[in-house]
């Protein structure tokens, strides 16, 4: 997927360059592009090493486990076809709260695990289970508390106050995770 | 309201640090390995973030957008909505890094604490990239068949831009 829209933007973009008579600043963008995502990644990088430093004591410390923990209760609603005691439930939970702390990447470890146990109990290996299906939406609309890429970007840019868009984009995610698991429950709900 | 979000940082890093002195971790080294790893995975995404800052720069740069949706605009501005977010909507299912360098650029032209900048910055910070968490965690356990699983995604997707929206609007 990516793997196509990344050629089709270079050639569109260079090829309209051309009929629109604006090459002179493609020509310029192909120079100074490298420059730019040089740019983002080393004001990136001081943000996401001192919180990966303090999430590693958040994980080591036991207080990730703490707050996968109080997940349990609402994950169990949200998935009534686990069987009780299934260690998928603990892994979702895992997945959610890395995932909830800006850790994308090292949330992505549970995450895997816990469709290896999902598959477990699935009855038609090649096909997604609800279950599956269920997590997914969780994840992909995940909740994220601090979003450090886009702060240390609004950093970047001199922004008045980088930290100010974090509780709208929580209440956009809460939104987000709403409306897809609605849509899932009914899904689910006609199919029976 | 931004007065939580000026402290919800520091009193994060405070609660972490002293609970990890409760239970006795060694902080400090915990601290080092946490970094090692950060150090790692941002060199990790530096190929893919240059491969999209170069590839999107240019699209965008050539004004095809303008040419091709550009007819869409008497829409967006009755609706109050800035022409500019489109591509940033339009692709933050199918990658993040790509998203991200838009947004960097909507920082560029019109300020971070612009409208448009905070609209950016929320999307960004709301939804991840459906296309790619589907196929990376479908294709570990070998799922052929997704069944409704990508409409479920783009509709909490849209939900999250729309959110965005109003939200923007609403404290903004």
């Amino acid at each position: 997927m990516v793997n196509i829209i990344w050629g089709v933007l270079l050639i569109i973009g260079i090829t309209y360059g051309f009929f629109s008579g604006n090459i002179n600043a493609i020509n310029n963008e192909i120079i100074v592009s490298g420059k730019k995502g040089l740019d983002m990644i080393l004001e990136m990088l001081p943000i996401l090493v001192i919180w990966m430093g303090l999430m590693k004591i958040a994980e080591d410390s036991g207080l990730l486990k703490k707050i996968a923990n109080l997940f349990y209760p609402v994950l169990k609603k949200i998935f009534p076809s686990i069987p009780k005691g299934n260690k998928a439930l603990g892994f979702i939970a895992s997945n959610i709260a890395v995932n909830m702390m800006g850790l994308g990447s090292a949330a992505t470890p549970f995450g895997l695990k816990a469709m290896e146990e999902l598959q477990k109990i699935n009855p038609h290996k090649n096909t997604a289970s609800e279950a599956m299906i269920t997590f997914l939406v969780l994840n992909t609309s995940g909740v994220t508390l601090i979003p450090t890429t886009v702060i240390s970007l609004r950093m970047l840019n001199h922004s008045a106050n980088p930290t100010q868009i974090i509780i709208p984009a929580i209440m956009a995610t809460v939104c987000a995770s709403i409306g897809g698991l609605t849509l899932d429950y009914f899904i689910r709900r006609k199919n029976r | 309201m931004s007065k939580i979000s000026i402290i919800i940082i520091p009193l994060l890093v405070l609660f972490i640090v002293i609970y990890g002195y409760k239970q006795k971790v060694n902080i400090y080294n915990s601290f080092l390995n946490g970094a090692k790893e950060g150090l790692v995975s941002t060199f990790n995404i530096f190929p893919t973030l240059i491969a999209m800052v170069f590839a999107i720069n240019i699209f965008l740069k050539s004004n095809f957008i303008e040419f091709f949706l550009g007819f869409l605009k008497p829409l967006f501005s009755n609706l109050n909505i800035p022409f500019d977010i489109l591509p940033m909507a339009l692709l933050r299912p199918i990658s993040g890094s790509s998203t991200l360098v838009i947004m960097n650029n909507i920082f560029e032209m019109h300020g971070p604490d612009s409208f448009i900048g905070l609209l950016a910055s929320i999307i960004q910070g709301c939804t991840d990239t459906t296309f790619y968490v589907m196929s990376l965690y479908f294709g570990s356990v070998k799922i052929l068949k997704t069944r409704y699983a990508l409409k479920v995604g783009l509709f909490a997707d849209l939900c999250g831009i729309v959110a965005a929206f109003v939200i923007a609007n609403l404290m903004f």
